[in-house]
């Protein structure tokens, strides 16, 4: 397999294994890491890619036991907290403030759920894979992901209405 | 209604029983400006999830080009076998036999060997007169014999004393 032939295998979902590594490790520069680290482990096991029946998942897998890992390992210690800015050029400047701050406050209430929920609201509600494909990743069963997913949801907004109604900003 | 519907929608949602063609419906009405006042609390998550589904990976992806690895393997392969090719051309063809010996090297060589001859014929005088430094070991040893005896001697009129 050459370069380019497995960059064209890895291109489409290296967006999404990076967000997976950012929700769960919190910081830029380590999710940057850890990206880059899954995707040279892929390289060098290219001869084994064609054997996987769906080298995507496969890799979300990898990169949700690697994060893990990470977060366990000393290493993880010193995390930085970064937030990246948001941009939404459609509103005006005052309703950006607005929204800037309660949608930065969504990011920080998912870093509040337990990993697991991290995990499958990020599969879900932001790359928006079928509960099948999540049920693959994780290796849990369909059910006990809604649950999960509707438990994280719910938290999700309980915790938005109560920072809405505090005006807590 | 459309409200009515999203409504609907939001409690399956929350439930965790929406299909992903549900939850783009429900994504595409919270990105729109106005939404209603007692859903807004939905606004920002699914602001959120859109906005954070636009992020992306930068950084380059460091591969190594595993092409040069193998490609200085075999120039190092290469490399030793002139290396290789070069000691033997220079230093491999030095033993020749007798016959192929021009007229002066044969004489040199036979001078040498005279030499070498002359040397070992002086070594094997040196050797003789080192003969007669073992015999005169041999009789050192007698000597050493004789000395015991003495020490006897000695021990027998230590005893006389002694009495």
């Amino acid at each position: 397999m050459t370069q380019a032939e497995f960059l064209d295998i890895v291109m489409p979902f290296k967006d999404k294994v990076f967000r997976l590594a950012k929700r769960l490790l919190v910081s830029q520069e380590e999710a940057e890491d850890a990206t880059q680290e899954i995707l040279i482990k892929l390289w060098r096991n290219k001869q084994k890619i064609q054997e996987y029946n769906n080298v995507e998942a496969f890799s979300m897998t990898m990169t949700k036991n690697f994060c893990l890992d990470r977060l366990k390992s000393k290493h993880a210690q010193n995390l930085k907290i970064v937030h990246s800015n948001y941009q939404d050029k459609n509103v005006s400047l005052q309703k950006q403030v607005e929204l800037n701050d309660s949608v930065d406050w969504v990011s920080k209430i998912m870093e509040e759920l337990p990993e697991q929920q991290k995990i499958i609201l990020q599969l879900r509600d932001i790359e928006q894979y079928e509960f099948s494909e999540i049920s693959k990743m994780l290796d849990i069963n369909e059910t006990a992901i809604r649950v999960s997913l509707s438990r994280a949801r719910k938290t999700l907004r309980e915790k938005l209405t109560k920072t809405h109604s505090y005006g807590v900003r | 209604m459309v409200l009515d519907k999203i409504e609907k929608l939001l409690e399956k949602y929350d439930n965790g029983e929406t299909t992903l063609q549900e939850e783009q419906q429900l994504k595409d009405y919270f990105s729109q400006e106005v939404v209603a006042p007692h859903l807004e609390v939905y606004k920002p998550m699914f602001v959120y999830f859109l906005q954070t589904q636009k992020e992306q990976f930068t950084k380059t992806i460091p591969l190594q080009p595993k092409k040069t690895y193998t490609l200085y393997k075999w120039l190092s392969v290469a490399a030793i076998a002139v290396l290789m090719f070069a000691v033997y051309i220079q230093f491999g063809d030095q033993a020749k036999s007798m016959d192929e010996l021009s007229q002066d090297e044969l004489l040199a060589y036979n001078q040498t060997v005279e030499a070498f001859n002359l040397l070992a014929s002086k070594f094997n005088k040196g050797t003789e007169s080192m003969d007669a430094l073992t015999l005169m070991s041999t009789s050192l040893e007698k000597g050493t014999e004789n000395l015991s005896y003495l020490g006897e001697f000695s021990n027998t009129q230590n005893k006389i004393f002694k009495n």
